[in-house]
């Protein structure tokens, strides 16, 4: 039971993360029917924005509170994020928005790997470490649970963030301007609302969240690198994909979800498979998840959008 | 036409040196030794650390003008990249063979070695690898494979031993990486522990570029081990022994020499302590007759600590040499068999091979973490 | 939009009589391993790689260039492939097979594998299947990556080795063959070996573009919607184009194995399928001289750097600021982002009767 519990809590943490990525890929996918493979990176660029900001005023100023520290490194790591996410959309997608579909998919799959390596250049290859200004020791146990600072925040966070984001959809004009561009970004224009600039307002506020994420991460499990982002990305796209794409309450259930059952698929598919399968396989549950959801449900969980647009 | 003439400077200025040099020392021979490892992708690190060792060696004969069948040796270092990349290794043997080199120090990964073992096979040239510990390499039947280093089997057999012989663990829970070094040690770990009669409670997995180790640590802390150990480096070790903490999973832990590094003791940070022990094959440098010169020597060299695999390297491409002189004969035919019987004496300890040319008896080194650093426990053989 | 610059008339001097072109290339191809061997049998390997390459580009792009179905997992085929090889003919089962049925075996399972990946995924929408191939390739490698345990099929990560090289009517091509007193070496006997398998593949998918298949296919990739509504078993026809294209994977992958001897996980990353897809990105989707262009660049780019990048940095900056493999990673990528900016057709481009649409969107 306390590792059921325990499992839980791990799932949550990961799946809150994935959450957050995954509200971005689901954003620019209800608006613009592209996945931008990029948003993974943005992602490792927090992190590594945030882990230089930390680095440089530790040692600029001595001793300063850890909470302070941390917050310097978002303030200056959502900022450049946002900024690099409308430039990547500005240069790379805009020119492309009415070209044939594979053309920006594959210009996305380039703007991820060229991150990679620019990021590759200026940090390096090895793993950085990134310090762990939340405590992660773990407190009291709670019904067998140890649950640590750190967890309870990245929780908090994300929820919080989530909510403000469902506030900002539903309840202000640039919202509705998103909600209309999504519908039909065509006739939105005609409506008089600037699609290029709801366009850009999307990809800014989907890399803000982005690199929230990327320190989250990164503080979680005290590791910076130039490659941290891929994967999580892809995962964060399943995870959008399971909860319905273009659905942005979708996104959140559908990284909950993603993060539980990588949590239990690792803790328990031993048992289920009869010992033939193991926590090896721990990666390929989401990549599992998301062919049975493109196959059998492509709407997702929640999503009421039906996914074949063409 | 700009870039060829900056092309053509340095050439006139080697071609004037080259001559020059040649009125001076007419018998002077010049024998190219190799060094393949990853000098590029995640495992550049190893790479550049094993070439660093190679070419500290070469300065060291150099400087000592050695005497080969009446020629007077320099020798000269050619360093190709394989990028830990099975195909990049053939390739980058390939082209060593063509650079006319007499001896390979490499290649650093298993995955590389394998394959490129073969080209050096054929084309007659001994290769001994510093790092590569997978038990296949020396198994394939060549003449010309040699590794300095204890594999797999040996150092997951001492290990195994070890945990509950000193550790007296019963319960044991291990954790691999699945990279062919991981799974390797783990699975011999893992049989050794029960041959020693261990319990082997848990068998958990995850990979080379994770950081969240929480659900399998779950897992394990459930099946309470009195030890985990993990199969992998330091980049996973550290994160994963930080997570252990923050679970209040208190078993001791033990590593390969994949995770004995100062990069562990960073990425690590307050989650290591006392029961934190890792191993490396061979004798603890600082016991050795040469080991705390070589210590300082590369830091003076290189400005930089050992990473690990350094003076695996080093006496890689001291054995070869080693052989060369006990031979007079820098041509691989001829010091083959010397290299087969070479009795010398490394820094990592004694150089000798077995007849699949295996290092004979490779002792191995635990340590654990203490005063801040790795501080050698004990010696198994 | 861009495809306009594709017709510009070629400058009169470059332009080459098109019957004189081809003996040229034939002549080209077959003096090629000669000419590197003067430079270092590394040459003749980077070119004996070059050519697998080739064959895995042309696979791809039946699929991505002919069928307009973008595959991010195209590496599982090369994987099936060369496992396929390994466990028929290598100690690690103890059978040892001839190629003539070990290489249309692996294409077989390639081809099978190709159409259990398809059959489920064919009616989603490009990107998502761009995406779920990725899923499906770093399925089949964390399976061979896994698969030592409970029962050991795959061997693992520390793959399969002393895998059994290829034979040909009894000529060995991992030895150097002694012909008339002259050493031929095995680089050579396994390029002209290779260079046999690209011919063989050029003239198939030849065929099959301007047969009724590949007229369905060009159909299906610039209007799937008007392919139907003619009568295309549009279903069928990227059944078809996945299976095809994967079989060339397939045979690609064998012979990784028989030339490499030993085959490992770490071969087949996404990474692969990346740089197999900018291949043909480059070269240019949809045209066969275009992909072979492609290949063969690409995979002699990391020498091509290795001998000119690297000296150049030394002599303009004192010393190397990028390596190759980075500088690698960089105009790969760039590669991908600039030529979907100018030049979507590729470097060169095919010369569509039926795409003319292409670049225009209604």
């Amino acid at each position: 039971m306390e590792t059921l519990l325990q499992q839980t809590l791990n799932g949550l943490v990961a799946g809150s993360i994935y959450a957050l990525v995954a509200l971005g890929y689901t954003m620019v996918y209800g608006i613009l029917g592209l996945i931008n493979f990029a948003h993974g990176e943005i992602v490792m660029v927090g992190a590594l924005v945030a882990l230089q900001t930390i680095l440089f005023l530790s040692s600029a100023v001595p001793g300063l509170p850890p909470l302070v520290l941390l917050l310097a490194g978002v303030v200056v790591a959502v900022p450049a994020c946002m900024a690099l996410g409308y430039l990547i959309e500005r240069i790379g997608y805009r020119r492309l928005r009415n070209a044939p579909r594979l053309a920006p998919l594959i210009t996305a799959i380039g703007v991820s790997f060229l991150l990679q390596t620019l990021a590759m250049i200026i940090w390096g290859r090895e793993f950085h470490v990134f310090p762990q200004l939340i405590d992660t020791a773990p407190m009291q146990p709670v019904a067998g649970v140890v649950v640590s600072p750190m967890q309870i925040f990245t929780i908090v966070v994300a929820f919080t963030l989530m909510g403000g984001l469902m506030l900002l959809v539903n309840k202000s004009r640039l919202g509705r301007a998103m909600r209309a561009t999504a519908e039909n970004h065509r006739v939105a224009g005609l409506m008089g609302i600037n699609a290029n600039g709801v366009i850009a307002a999307t990809f800014i506020i989907g890399s803000g969240l982005a690199a929230l994420a990327g320190v989250l991460f990164a503080s979680n499990y005290a590791i910076a690198h130039y490659s941290m982002g891929f994967t999580p990305g892809l995962k964060a796209f399943t995870a959008a994909v399971l909860g319905g794409i273009g659905n942005l309450p979708g996104a959140m259930v559908g990284g909950l979800v993603l993060g539980l059952v990588e949590s239990f698929g690792a803790g328990y598919i031993e048992h289920l498979s009869f010992g033939f399968l193991n926590s090896s396989y721990q990666d390929i549950f989401a990549f599992m998840i998301l062919g049975a959801v493109l196959i059998f449900r492509p709407s997702g969980l929640l999503g009421e959008r039906v996914a074949d647009r063409a | 036409m700009k870039a060829n003439k900056l092309f053509i400077a340095p050439a006139v200025a080697c071609l004037a040196a080259s001559l020059a040099a040649g009125t001076v020392q007419a018998k002077e021979v010049v024998v190219r030794i190799g060094h393949a490892g990853p000098l590029s992708g995640p495992a550049a690190a190893f790479g550049k650390d094993g070439e660093n060792g190679a070419r500290l060696a070469i300065e060291d004969a150099n400087a000592k003008k050695l005497q080969i069948g009446g020629d007077t040796v320099k020798f000269e270092l050619v360093s190709e990249d394989d990028q830990a990349d099975p195909r990049t290794a053939t390739t980058v043997a390939q082209r060593l063979t063509d650079a006319g080199v007499k001896g390979v120090v490499g290649h650093v990964t298993s995955g590389a070695s394998v394959p490129a073992a073969r080209i050096y096979e054929n084309a007659g040239i001994p290769m001994i690898t510093p790092s590569s510990t997978s038990p296949k390499l020396t198994q394939q039947g060549y003449k010309m494979t040699f590794r300095v280093i204890a594999n797999d089997l040996q150092q997951g057999n001492a290990l195994g031993k070890y945990a509950v012989e000193q550790l007296k663990a019963t319960r044991i829970a291990v954790i691999d990486d699945r990279t062919a070094y991981g799974q390797g040690l783990a699975d011999a770990f893992a049989n050794a522990v029960k041959a020693a009669g261990g319990q082997v409670v848990g068998r958990e997995f995850t990979n080379d570029k994770a950081t969240d180790f929480m659900a399998i640590l779950t897992k394990v802390r459930a099946a309470n081990p009195d030890v985990v150990f993990y199969g992998g480096m330091d980049a996973q070790s550290g994160p994963l022994t930080r997570q252990m903490k923050q679970l209040g999973l208190t078993a001791k832990f033990l590593t390969g020499d994949g995770g004995c590094t100062g990069e562990m003791i960073k990425m690590a940070g307050d989650a290591l302590s006392a029961t934190t022990y890792c191993t490396q094959a061979g004798i603890p440098l600082d016991k050795m007759p040469g080991g705390a010169a070589f210590r300082t020597e590369f830091k003076q060299r290189y400005g930089s600590d050992i990473h690990v695999y350094a003076p695996y390297s080093y006496d890689a491409t001291m054995a070869l040499i080693e052989a060369m002189k006990v031979a007079n004969s820098v041509e691989p035919a001829k010091y083959q068999p010397a290299l087969k019987a070479l009795n010398a004496q490394g820094v990592t300890g004694p150089l000798a091979f077995d007849q699949s040319g295996d290092i004979k008896g490779g002792a191995i080194t635990v340590y654990n973490f203490s005063g801040g650093r790795w501080a050698p426990l004990q010696t198994l053989q | 939009m861009t495809s306009t610059s594709t017709t510009l008339p070629r400058p009169a001097g470059f332009s080459l009589d098109l019957r004189l072109q081809q003996p040229l290339l034939i002549v080209l191809a077959a003096a090629a391993p000669l000419v590197a061997l003067a430079f270092g049998a590394s040459w003749v390997r980077v070119l004996d790689f070059a050519l697998l390459y080739v064959l895995l580009a042309i696979g791809l792009n039946l699929v991505v260039g002919f069928a307009g179905l973008l595959d991010l997992g195209y590496i599982a085929f090369y994987a099936v492939g060369a496992y396929t090889w390994a466990f028929l003919a290598s100690p690690h089962f103890g059978i040892h097979l001839p190629f003539w049925i070990v290489l249309p075996l692996g294409a077989a399972f390639a081809a099978l594998a190709g159409i259990m990946l398809g059959f489920p995924t064919l009616r989603l929408r490009g990107d998502y299947l761009a995406i779920v191939t990725l899923g499906f390739g770093e399925i089949i490698r964390i399976f061979m990556n896994n698969l030592n345990q409970p029962i050991n099929i795959t061997n693992g990560p520390q793959g399969i080795d002393m895998i059994d090289p290829l034979t040909i009517a009894g000529i060995d091509l991992s030895r150097n063959l002694d012909l008339f007193g002259m050493q031929v070496p095995s680089l050579v006997l396994y390029y002209y070996a290779f260079l046999g398998a690209v011919v063989l593949a050029l003239v198939l998918v030849r065929r099959l573009q301007i047969s009724r298949i590949g007229r369905a296919w060009a159909a299906i990739r610039e209007d799937e919607l008007a392919a139907k509504a003619i009568g295309i078993d549009t279903r069928m026809m990227k059944l078809l184009a996945f299976a095809l294209g994967a079989t060339f994977g397939g045979v690609s992958g064998g012979l990784f194995a028989a030339f490499q001897g030993f085959v490992s996980p770490e071969s087949f990353s996404l990474m692969e399928s990346i740089v197999v897809l900018t291949m043909i990105v480059l070269g240019g989707m949809g045209n066969l001289a275009g992909v072979v262009f492609g290949a063969i660049v690409l995979t002699a780019l990391p020498e091509l750097l290795r001998h000119f990048a690297v000296p150049l940095q030394v002599a303009l900056f004192g010393k190397t600021l990028l390596d190759p493999e980075v500088l690698r990673m960089l105009l790969l990528s760039l590669a991908m982002i600039l030529m979907m900016l100018w030049r979507p057709a590729g470097l060169l481009p095919a010369r569509t009767r039926y795409a003319h649409r292409e670049g225009r969107k209604a």
